[in-house]
């Protein structure tokens, strides 16, 4: 199973976002997608999605362009969380993850006892079973964005495209996200996600992209990728990455904010 | 909402609207007692004999019942209208009224009346414009971005609603002031008074053409309710079955108005409350807003032709009812959706 860019150029309507990207998603791999506000990973991610159409080159998902699959049949291969939102009427968690199940239903089928039992699966594995009757829209923001996660894991993707899936959450949240994303990958299944913290493409990515004005300027393994230069080019901040011992015999890289900012410091 | 509640509230509904089917039944001039109406029914429905007064059994069969099985057709389909609306433009605060549907609908029902066509012709026409006015509605609401789009919505229905309200009005102006003009202002008022076993029989096609799209569908229009690129990502051809929706929804408040007139409220109050009792699930919500809005109208109606010795207007009656629920609706609307 493989979710795959090819020169893909994408953007809303007459506006170009991005130009030439070409990049792929492999079931079981982390692919961590850095860049700055406005670089185009949103619009990436909805184009490989099939949410916008292709501008030019093409979105090809085990080897077959993504235009000639169906809604549905797009929807049982690849999986999409977005941020997390607001939503409109008091669904609850149960009810918003078993929403994960209709690709796999008929057009006038409702879910089964079998699609209940996949969305409980989905809870209790993101540890939320606490949460099941509880109402979506009064539960916190980290939680809505592990009741999406779950409600990915429903549908039963090999890949899961998640939009910047840390954002706004704190940093218990984040690193509890972020371990999900681990266990998802060590169970077989891709994961494309967009961050604003470099950070965390040491903690979980088998891969780093990053898109800078809406081209793809690095892509590569984290150690190799994730560098002063690259982040100097891509932020245009002064960062150093330095090497820190996390266990026994294991080190996991980490960037600090350098240069201009801590000069006149101790 | 535990579903262990929901049996509960909607048995509940059930045996409230088998009550108020009695109690229709049994005031009026002539009062029919539950076990003449019994005999009634089993009478007709075996062909055997019931042994009551003839001018009884008009009563029931030609008089009350068509009244109060248009109320029941009528409120059922104002409600689900609206709670379908409700999902699909993600807004517990839209309805049949504010979306410029009814207003479409009583142009359309105003000019079959105008040209003294038929009762089919007269559906027909509401339903054309009614789904006129809704596609109005929406299409310039999305073509104004940047603001808030529950307010331009909002917006757009009270402008188009009152460009139709001047269309009505012209055709009230150039109406024949002795025939057409008396009817086209009653009908307007909204009325069950005149609803006969014709207009019953013609609508009842037409109401389950616009349920059984709805019913077959509940679960994708759940996806409706959420973010459109979000529901496209879940699997579902969001355009289509938008449409399918629309038109079915429109089809049925269409199909209201030919027969009573304009009874505003139903679809807005009515499908809030039903969220309230069994949560927004629609395979909960749908039959649970049939349920209350057909007890509504049926009870409202009861009250508009006994309270007073002349009968009071359904729409003026609903309105009176209606504006304070709304109003301690938006008051304790942050509670109840967000």
């Amino acid at each position: 199973m493989k979710l795959e860019a090819r020169q893909l150029d994408f953007g809303y309507g007459a506006r170009r976002v991005g130009h030439d990207v070409s990049l792929s998603v492999k079931a079981g791999e982390v692919l961590c997608l850095l860049g700055p506000n406005g670089s185009g990973k949103t619009t990436l991610f909805k184009t490989l999605l099939g949410l916008l159409p292709a501008q030019g080159g093409e979105v090809r998902i085990d080897e077959v362009d993504l235009k000639a699959r169906a809604r549905d049949e797009v929807a049982r291969l690849v999986s999409y969380v977005p941020q997390a939102h607001a939503a409109f009427f008091p669904f609850t968690v149960e009810e918003v993850v078993l929403m994960g199940r209709t690709a796999h239903l008929g057009l006038f089928s409702s879910p089964s006892r079998r699609d209940r039992e996949a969305a409980h699966a989905a809870i209790a594995r993101m540890q939320i079973e606490h949460l099941t009757e509880s109402v979506y829209t009064r539960i916190s923001g980290g939680e809505r964005q592990l009741t999406l996660i779950a409600r990915a894991l429903a549908q039963e993707a090999r890949v899961a495209v998640m939009d910047e899936p840390t954002a706004n959450l704190d940093f218990g949240n984040q690193v509890r996200v972020l371990q999900h994303i681990q266990a998802l990958a060590r169970s077989g299944i891709g994961v494309l996600l967009s961050t604003h913290d470099p950070d965390h493409a040491f903690i979980c990515a088998d891969r780093v992209a990053m898109l800078h004005d809406g081209r793809l300027v690095r892509l590569g393994d984290p150690a190799a990728t994730v560098t002063a230069d690259s982040l100097r080019e891509i932020y245009g901040v002064e960062v150093t990455v330095v090497r820190v011992p996390v266990g026994e015999g294991v080190e996991r890289r980490v960037c600090i904010p350098g240069g201009a900012l801590s000069r006149g410091g101790r | 909402m535990t579903s262990a509640r929901v049996p509960a509230a909607v048995l509940g509904a059930c045996a409230v609207l088998a009550a108020l089917i009695v109690v229709a039944f049994a005031v009026g001039r002539f009062p029919v007692s539950a076990g003449d109406l019994a005999s009634i029914l089993w009478a007709r429905l075996t062909g055997g004999e019931h042994g009551l007064d003839p001018t009884i059994e008009t009563v029931v069969v030609q008089i009350r019942g068509p009244r109060v099985a248009a109320a029941l057709l009528i409120g059922a389909a104002l409600a689900a209208a609206g709670a379908a609306y409700q999902n699909m433009f993600r807004n517990p605060l839209v309805s049949p009224d504010i979306l410029g549907v009814s207003a479409g609908a009583a142009v359309g029902a105003v000019l079959g009346i105008f040209l003294s066509l038929n009762v089919i012709m007269i559906q027909s026409l509401a339903f054309a414009f009614g789904l006129g006015a809704v596609g109005l509605v929406y299409v310039t609401a999305n073509a104004v971005r940047g603001h808030d789009p529950l307010l331009v919505l909002v917006l757009a229905g009270v402008v188009v609603g009152s460009l139709l309200g001047a269309c009505v009005a012209l055709m009230k102006y150039l109406a024949d002031p002795y025939n057409q003009l008396p009817a086209i202002t009653f009908w307007l008022l909204g009325s069950l008074a005149s609803a006969s076993p014709e207009d019953v029989w013609s609508t009842l096609p037409l109401m389950l053409l616009g349920l059984v799209p709805m019913w077959l569908l509940r679960w994708r229009i759940n996806l409706l309710a959420l973010d459109d690129e979000e529901a496209r990502a879940l699997g579902v051809e969001t355009g289509r079955i938008r449409l399918a929706v629309i038109a079915a929804a429109t089809l049925m408040t269409s199909a209201s108005v030919a027969i009573s007139g304009v009874i505003g409220w139903i679809g807005l109050v009515i499908p809030h409350f039903a969220r309230l009792l069994v949560g927004p699930d629609f395979a909960r919500l749908l039959p649970t807003s049939i349920l209350l809005g057909a007890g509504f109208l049926l009870g409202v109606d009861t009250l508009a032709r006994t309270v007073a010795r002349i009968e009071i207007p359904l729409g003026v009656l609903t309105a009176f009812v209606g504006t304070p629920l709304f109003l301690w609706q938006l008051a304790t609307a942050r509670r109840s959706w967000q």
